[in-house]
């Protein structure tokens, strides 16, 4: 007979602060013969100089490189021999990693994490090797439309912050980063204050607390900062536009947008509610309705509001023909105009509510998707019983909170429009 | 848990599999239409068709479709490859009673309005615009071209340009009279509900849809190429890539297994799972031998099931210090050298955990379970799905070098490289 998975809640999560800080969470999935690990550390490109962007990022790519016991080789041999998978990666405010494997072999994923976190030896040759992996994706990025409008988005909205920054940094940073650099931002930045270890899968909660404690409650490093705080941001005082040129691409990629509320903001459930409305209910909301469906403009025209722990971007994004850049622009402020000015309708808020109440089981079926549930929990300090009290928080949204915070956030005149394409004369 | 499988007196191919570890249902309808079924002038006709399956019928009309499912808390959407188009809707087990009726109403009962059909027809051109702002897609293309004469396998899936202006709202609408007739398709359904009560429901869903004469698919045999072609892309950027195609075998073809080990040995393990992510192949053999070495900053291989022979390829991202001949001249150092040497029993072994451990990752999705179910029964039998990991391990270090043998010489193959112009990116 099997057990059927319940919404996760105060009773089956098992949450356990370290001596050193670190806070672990566990739960159970006895339907399942694999576990999913993820963890959060409080350092990432937030931390970066300008004239080395890209380090917290480099420093994540190199920690499988190889460490105190293991090489490269041998580190990716453990884990490609048992089907598991491991790694790093990093954003604006933390590292994270994570990785799989089936339940017998977490120990393995455990100790590799450990390893890595504890004693990455940045070899030599390797920091040459993932430098020229690195450079390849940015010149990559170079020819991506939707990257490069988001790049632009990203300097025009947050000029004068920190989000302006890519974390990936650009060639002549990560042409700048030494040995010694990685060795630095790793010894100097990495701690266990503010980890968050999260543990789902086929293993008993409290063995698979045990099984961290045991791998990381020695952890302690002095030096660790303390938490970047991020300045204030201003949202642009007039209306931003700004064009890529990129020579032999068929597609703009057009971005309309600013900054959106925090994930802990009170109007957050309001705004993400309502942009499910603008832009991503049914096929893609009003906006899909709009630019896609009525006009013909795009193959994707959607909304997106980021809401993490600062002023994330609230965006619409679609790909269009460059003729067809002002027409598909034009439409979008209509949008925003209509959402931001008048209250959404009875029946597009009530869908609304039912789409992000109905599909929570979905998002919760599998390992990954109840990691990721419990790592929100912990950042954003929801609540272990959240995810069980969702949907009486999504009902007590009302048509006029909507409103209020989609005013607030979305202002036309201060919003920023950022195109890339093939230069205007190619087009077709 | 045992899977049903019933043939409706029209021909409808049921298959049903009871889960109830989460309180969901995914449907799967496949239609064995896909690129292989186009004749010329009607490049993409399938895809199209696929997307004007969205547009309404007189019971569901456009637009409150994709609403009623998001109302109800489930996912849509739909996928069409070269062999087949399949549309799934994963939704809480006590909505599905919708996704049944849409997809029993729309298999039939779609309208092609001539409206719709060309606002639909610049959705489409701007999904293909999309795809050329990749160099991928470029290449992709032009290989394929190369690597058949005459076999409808030669065109992209989403089609020429050239054949999108053209296609009437008649062509699309004989298509798809003339493929989505219940002999021709596959009905697949698993999650939470119990299996008599659900065949009751589809016999009775299905019951009024007429047999109608089974289509005639115009996809034949071709032999694989007699010696090496190669293919040249431009495009702009400033990064070289290399894909090599080697033609491929039919799904249910003996040697498929031994072809799929050498795969994974080379390249590391393919992902069979939609749904679920797979693990990385830094210890594979190409990947040892390119990036380990400087030659490439990455590999993969891609080995698809399909009806027909069609191609197993490698793509290799050239280091920007080294170039396309020199990798080239490492592949197929490596190739030799499976073909030379039988690889060790352990190396089969490996290739036979991984692949284990991939299904127990794909195995907590029920949309991804579903998904095999019919996705099997398109190309073989369901069969083939419970017998792959047997099979798998029944595959010996011999079979696995005469695959090498027989099937990646270099005649076998088209190779294609990726030369970009250097063209930069600036800024209006």
């Amino acid at each position: 007979m099997t057990r059927r998975a319940s919404i996760p809640g105060a009773d089956d999560i098992t949450r356990v602060e370290l001596g050193n800080g670190i806070v672990v969470l566990a739960r159970e999935n006895p339907n399942s013969k694999a576990v999913t690990l993820r963890g959060s550390l409080l350092a990432g490109g937030l931390l970066d100089p300008d004239d080395k962007l890209g380090l917290a990022d480099f420093t994540a790519s190199m920690l499988m490189r190889g460490t105190a016991a293991r090489d490269f080789q041998s580190i990716y041999d453990s884990l490609e021999s048992i089907g598991a998978s491991f790694g790093f990666n990093s954003g604006t405010h933390t590292t994270g990693f994570g990785g799989r494997s089936l339940a017998e072999d977490f120990g393995l994923l455990l100790q590799l994490a450990r390893e890595a976190i504890y004693t990455p030896t940045f070899p030599e040759e390797h920091v040459e090797k993932v430098r020229a992996q690195l450079m390849t994706g940015l010149a990559l990025r170079a020819q991506d439309t939707r990257d490069m409008a988001s790049l632009l988005f990203d300097e025009m909205v947050y000029r004068n912050h920190p989000y302006a920054r890519a974390d990936e940094g650009h060639p002549h940073t990560i042409s700048a980063i030494t040995r010694d650099d990685l060795v630095n931002f790793h010894k100097n930045n990495f701690g266990p204050r503010g980890l968050v270890v999260v543990v789902v899968g086929g293993i008993p909660a409290a063995a698979a607390v045990e099984q961290v404690r045991a791998a990381f409650e020695d952890w302690h490093n002095p030096q660790q900062p303390a938490q970047v705080q991020l300045p204030p941001w201003q949202p642009l005082p007039e209306r931003g536009y700004r064009r890529l040129d990129i020579a032999g691409k068929s597609q703009s990629d057009l971005m309309v947008g600013t900054g959106g509320p925090l994930r802990k903001d009170p109007d957050y459930m309001a705004a993400s509610l309502g942009n499910n409305i603008l832009g991503r209910f049914g096929l893609m909301g009003r906006v899909g309705d709009s630019v896609r469906e009525k006009a013909g403009l795009a193959y994707y025209a959607y909304s997106s509001l980021g809401g993490g722990l600062g002023p994330d971007p609230w965006i619409i994004a679609a790909g269009v023909n460059p003729a067809n850049e002002e027409q598909a622009t034009e439409l979008i402020f209509k949008e925003v105009e209509r959402f931001t000015t008048e209250l959404v309708t009875e029946e597009e808020l009530s869908d609304s509510k039912s789409n992000y109440i109905g599909s929570m089981p979905i998002s919760l079926e599998s390992n990954g998707g109840v990691a990721d549930a419990l790592m929100s929990i912990e950042r954003f300090d929801l609540g272990m019983d959240y995810y069980r009290k969702f949907p009486d928080e999504v009902n007590a949204v009302t048509r006029e909170q909507v409103l209020a915070a989609a005013a607030r956030y979305l202002k036309p005149e201060q919003m920023a429009v950022a195109v890339a394409g093939p230069p205007r004369t190619e087009a077709a | 848990m045992q899977l049903t499988q019933h043939t409706l007196p029209n021909g409808l191919k049921v298959l049903l599999k009871e889960i109830h570890t989460a309180p969901l249902i995914s449907h799967w309808l496949w239609v064995r239409a896909g690129s292989r079924d186009e004749g010329p002038g009607l490049s993409g006709i399938s895809h199209w068709v696929e997307h004007m399956q969205f547009k309404g019928t007189p019971q569901f009309p456009a637009g409150e479709l994709d609403k009623t499912i998001s109302r109800d808390g489930g996912f849509w959407n739909a996928m069409t490859y070269i062999d087949w188009t399949a549309y799934y809707e994963t939704m809480p087990s006590e909505k599905i009673d919708l996704a049944l009726r849409l997809e029993a109403d729309r298999f039939i009962n779609s309208q092609f309005d001539p409206k719709e059909v060309d606002s639909e027809r610049t959705v489409i051109m701007s999904e293909r615009q999309g795809n050329e702002n990749s160099p991928m897609f470029l290449l992709d293309e032009d290989v394929q071209q190369a690597a058949f004469d005459k076999h409808p396998y030669k065109h992209e899936v989403i089609g020429y340009m050239a054949d999108l202006k053209t296609i009437t709202r008649d062509d699309l609408f004989n298509h798809y009279k003339h493929f989505y007739v219940p002999g021709n398709a596959v009905l697949a359904i698993a999650g939470d509900f119990d299996t008599q009560r659900m065949l009751a429901r589809v016999e009775e869903l299905y019951a009024g849809v007429p047999s109608g004469p089974a289509p005639t698919r115009i996809a034949q045999d071709e032999p694989a190429p007699e010696e090496e072609r190669r293919v040249v892309t431009q495009g702009p950027g400033e990064t070289v890539f290399v894909k090599a195609a080697y033609r491929s075998l039919r799904a249910t073809d003996p040697d498929f297994f031994a072809l799929t080990v050498a795969d994974s040995l080379l390249a590391g393990p393919s992902n069979l799972n939609l749904f679920s992510g797979g693990i990385s192949n830094k210890t594979s053999r190409l990947y040892r031998r390119l990036v380990e070495k400087d030659l490439a900053v990455g590999v993969s291989g891609g080995l698809q099931a399909t009806i027909d022979p069609y191609l197993y390829d490698i793509t290799i991202t050239v280091h920007p210090n080294s170039s396309a001949e020199a990798a080239v001249a490492a592949l197929d150092d490596e190739i030799k050298r499976l073909q030379d040497t039988p690889p060790k029993i352990e190396e089969l072994l490996r290739a036979v955990k991984q692949a284990k451990a991939l299904f127990a990752y794909g195995s907590e999705s029920i949309t991804n379970q579903a998904f095999w179910m019919g996705f099997a029964e398109v190309f073989d039998r369901y069969a083939w799905f419970e017998t792959y990991l047997e099979r798998l391990a029944a595959v010996t270090p011999a079979d696995v070098q005469r695959a090498a043998q027989q099937y990646l010489r270099p005649e076998r193959r088209v190779l294609g490289v990726y030369q970009p112009d250097g063209s930069p990116a600036e800024e209006e």
